[in-house]
């Protein structure tokens, strides 16, 4: 049974289509690495994902135990957040709000955050406010809270932009990890490389489909060409 | 020392003063910690230029204040929600925009009626005797809601607030919670206007927010902590404004203003 099947998916702003009928499944425990140019799709289509828009045509089915708001999103950061008075803890505790509504965290919550804390290797910095941490640590923390809102599934928007060279090997390894402990994983990238190394299957994006199937492939083809060399010249 | 207070207390209008500024300094700051950080703090600001407007009309048609202006602001609220949420025009520009053409309004509507004379120097800079006994029990009535809302979703308002998306992605229904804090901030700004003036009621929402973000690391402490800085301004702005003869409204923003120069600097210590 697969987790998310889309099928003739098209999404439009205002009138204009911005993604036009792709097709794409996700099974349990697969690593999708979406890639493509700026302005291809990629952050509609993940909107998409996480129902925050209806398609205009097509359909997204999720599987029978995957509910929609059980997708552990990590998004891209934002200028609010990189100077948000809020610890750690804070952090990662909110994301467990999708396990309905308390006044206060539940026992069961908080040992799901400390779980994850140590699983990410940040409750040494539980205290400390989000806004000292460096890049890297900050991704580990959102990830973190992503976890706490589900394991089954993880949506990452552009997790290594603005890491530097070590961090980003860093995460990649942790990613990798998740995805050998069963986490499914769908991670939207520039960085082509790392994507057709890290993961199994590959979406290319560019307003339409250019190409979808297993990584190893990929490099071969003229999507990738085009991309690559388009990335090269820059 | 004693004596200055017992003396102010016995005047019913400061006791009033004072009970109806603590409620609207609380419910503003609790409030301003979201808005703040969520970049809508000029939102407060031109409420109250739209509050102003609206109070003016309501003057020269002989209408009850609330009656208009109650409507009128919680429109603009949600107007402006609108405004900065769909982004077709830059949000800051909107809100000049709207600003200034509810004081002309305004002042236009003051001029006509009454010319300008005291009426309006009450409107923009607030007068401590513009409470009656029922603003005093709708503010309280506003502290208890916002100070509930706060207590029961203060998780949900947390997570709303740090990563909009993020919420909405695990079911959080996050416009239903903006909506309800500008809806509780366009109320707040009705209730607290005339005491703290239409000009400066706004510095309520933003300062004691700002105040302890300069100190504080987490989002727990500042609530808290912007919640006593809120009502300490208040309470030494009013006895100052007693004991001075200053304007009441102005004078709690300047103790405002002080306190940010305190934390300011005492972040400054803590982190070397």
């Amino acid at each position: 049974m697969a987790l998310i099947t889309c099928k003739n998916l098209s999404f439009a702003y205002d009138g204009r289509v911005v993604v036009d009928n792709i097709s794409f499944g996700v099974e349990p425990g697969d690593y999708l690495c979406v890639v493509g140019a700026n302005g291809s799709g990629k952050s509609t289509l993940i909107k998409g994902l996480l129902g925050l828009i209806k398609p205009q045509s097509g359909s997204i089915q999720l599987g029978e135990d995957l509910q929609q708001n059980e997708i552990g999103y990590l998004p891209q950061q934002t200028t609010v957040q990189r100077d948000f008075p809020a610890s750690v803890q804070e952090v990662v505790l909110s994301g467990g709000l999708n396990h309905g509504w308390t006044p206060f965290y539940t026992r069961r919550q908080k040992n799901m955050a400390a779980a994850n804390m140590m699983c990410m290797g940040i409750y040494d910095l539980r205290h400390k406010s989000y806004r000292e941490l460096s890049g890297g640590q900050q991704q580990r923390v959102l990830l973190a809270r992503a976890l706490t809102a589900t394991r089954k599934l993880l949506l990452m928007d552009e997790p290594v932009t603005g890491l530097d060279p070590l961090a980003t090997q860093d995460l990649y390894e942790l990613v990798r990890h998740l995805n050998q402990d069963g986490v499914t994983i769908i991670m939207v990238t520039h960085d082509i490389e790392n994507a057709v190394q890290e993961g199994k299957h590959i979406l290319h994006l560019a307003g339409r489909e250019l190409y979808y199937g297993p990584a190893n492939g990929y490099l071969q083809t003229s999507a990738a060409q085009s991309l690559l060399g388009g990335a090269h010249h820059v | 020392m004693f004596e200055t207070l017992a003396h102010m207390f016995s005047y019913p209008f400061m006791v009033r003063a004072l009970l109806v500024g603590c409620c609207i300094a609380l419910c503003s700051a609790l409030l301003g910690v979201s808005l703040v950080l969520k970049r809508f703090s000029m939102i407060g600001d031109s409420l109250s230029h739209v509050g102003f407007g609206a109070l003016a009309v309501a003057t020269a048609l002989n209408w009850a204040p609330m009656q208009l202006c109650l409507p009128v602001v919680t429109l603009a609220a949600f107007l402006l929600l609108r405004i900065t949420e769909s982004g077709r025009i830059k949000g800051d520009s909107a809100l000049a925009l709207i600003s200034t053409s509810s004081l002309a309004i305004g002042v236009i509507a003051v001029s006509i009626t009454t010319g300008l004379n005291t009426d309006i120097n009450n409107y923009l800079f607030g007068s401590i005797l513009a409470m009656s006994a029922q603003d005093a029990h709708w503010a309280v009535l506003l502290c208890i809601v916002v100070l509930a809302l706060f207590i029961l979703f203060y998780h949900n308002i947390f997570t709303v607030t740090f990563d909009e998306t993020f919420a909405r992605a695990t079911g959080i229904r996050a416009g239903i919670y903006n909506m309800l804090i500008a809806l509780l901030t366009a109320l707040t700004i009705v209730l607290g206007m005339r005491m703290m003036g239409a000009l400066l009621i706004s510095a309520l929402i933003i300062f004691p927010a700002l105040t302890s973000m300069r100190v504080c690391k987490s989002f727990f402490s500042v609530v808290l902590c912007t919640a006593a800085v809120a009502i300490f301004s208040l309470l030494c702005g009013l006895i100052c404004s007693y004991v001075w003869s200053t304007p009441a409204g102005a004078s709690v923003v300047a103790v405002n203003l002080l306190m940010f120069g305190l934390f300011s600097l005492l972040g400054k210590l803590l982190r070397r």
